[in-house]
């Protein structure tokens, strides 16, 4: 079974490439009984968030 | 009007000029490259005054602009000078056993915590200082690739012939700066203030 080290490497790896059917399901499966796992998918999603809409030029007011 | 640098003095704006040209010299790896693509953004930014919209700071507008000038010129140049000892990274395998035990599981007191990011988080100057200290803290090959590829928005094939990395090696880099990013934002933003 997927250790944190495993599931954190591939939740980055996603933001690089689509993970494969297989990869995705223990993932899932991972994230489902791990907080701190599930916590830095979100936490992935909002740097890139983040360092992204930082540095928009024309932000609406 | 909304000119750019009217609110700024010039000390300001002498400490932005050297903010731009450290960020650039740390992409671009090539000191008279940086001062030209430096030169250049801001050239760029007295051009587009109109443009500039005053709940961005000045530092937010400059440094969009000084962005996509990196980005340009990486993108016309695809060579660099490669960077070194990538694949036996030894302080790196050290910050994993800090984060994981010997199983790979996250040691008690690093498990990520439930981050509060209220909407105009991204407006906050304190934010970003904090973010920038971050930044600051990572191996500077890990904070070269991230910025390169969060911040320049470069694509990864573009970013690896770059900089003669294998994909793998890329991948590894990035990880390793989102952990380590991630960790110091907790510590010094997310988890500042909670009495979890």
């Amino acid at each position: 079974m997927m250790n944190c080290q495993q599931a954190t490497r591939l939740m980055s790896e996603a933001q690089e490439r689509p993970l494969s059917l297989k990869e995705q399901a223990e993932l899932k499966v991972h994230t489902l009984i791990c907080s701190g796992c599930r916590q830095f998918g979100q936490q992935m999603l909002l740097l890139r968030q983040l360092t992204r809409g930082a540095r928009k030029p024309d932000d609406p007011d | 009007m909304n000119h750019p640098f009217h609110h700024a003095d010039s000390e300001q704006l002498t400490e932005l000029r050297q903010q731009m040209i450290s960020f650039a010299r740390l992409q671009l790896s090539d000191d008279q490259q940086a001062e030209d693509v430096v030169q250049e953004a801001l050239a760029g930014a007295l051009k587009n005054a109109a443009a500039f919209n005053r709940t961005a700071s000045l530092k937010t507008w400059v440094f969009a602009i000084l962005k996509n000038k990196i980005a340009d010129a990486l993108r016309g140049r695809y060579r660099q000078p490669p960077m070194s000892d990538i694949d036996d990274c030894k302080d790196c395998s050290l910050t994993d056993d800090q984060l994981f035990d010997e199983h790979g599981h996250w040691h008690k007191a690093e498990r990520p915590q439930r981050w509060d990011a209220p909407e105009q988080l991204v407006h906050d100057e304190h934010f970003w200082r904090v973010f920038d200290r971050c930044l600051d803290a990572l191996p500077s090959e890990q904070a070269r690739v991230f910025m390169m590829r969060e911040f320049i928005e470069l694509d990864s094939q573009d970013i690896c012939s770059a900089l003669e990395l294998s994909t793998s090696n890329l991948h590894v880099l990035l990880y390793r700066a989102r952990l380590r990013l991630r960790e110091c934002l907790e510590d010094h933003w997310f988890g500042a203030g909670e009495t979890t």
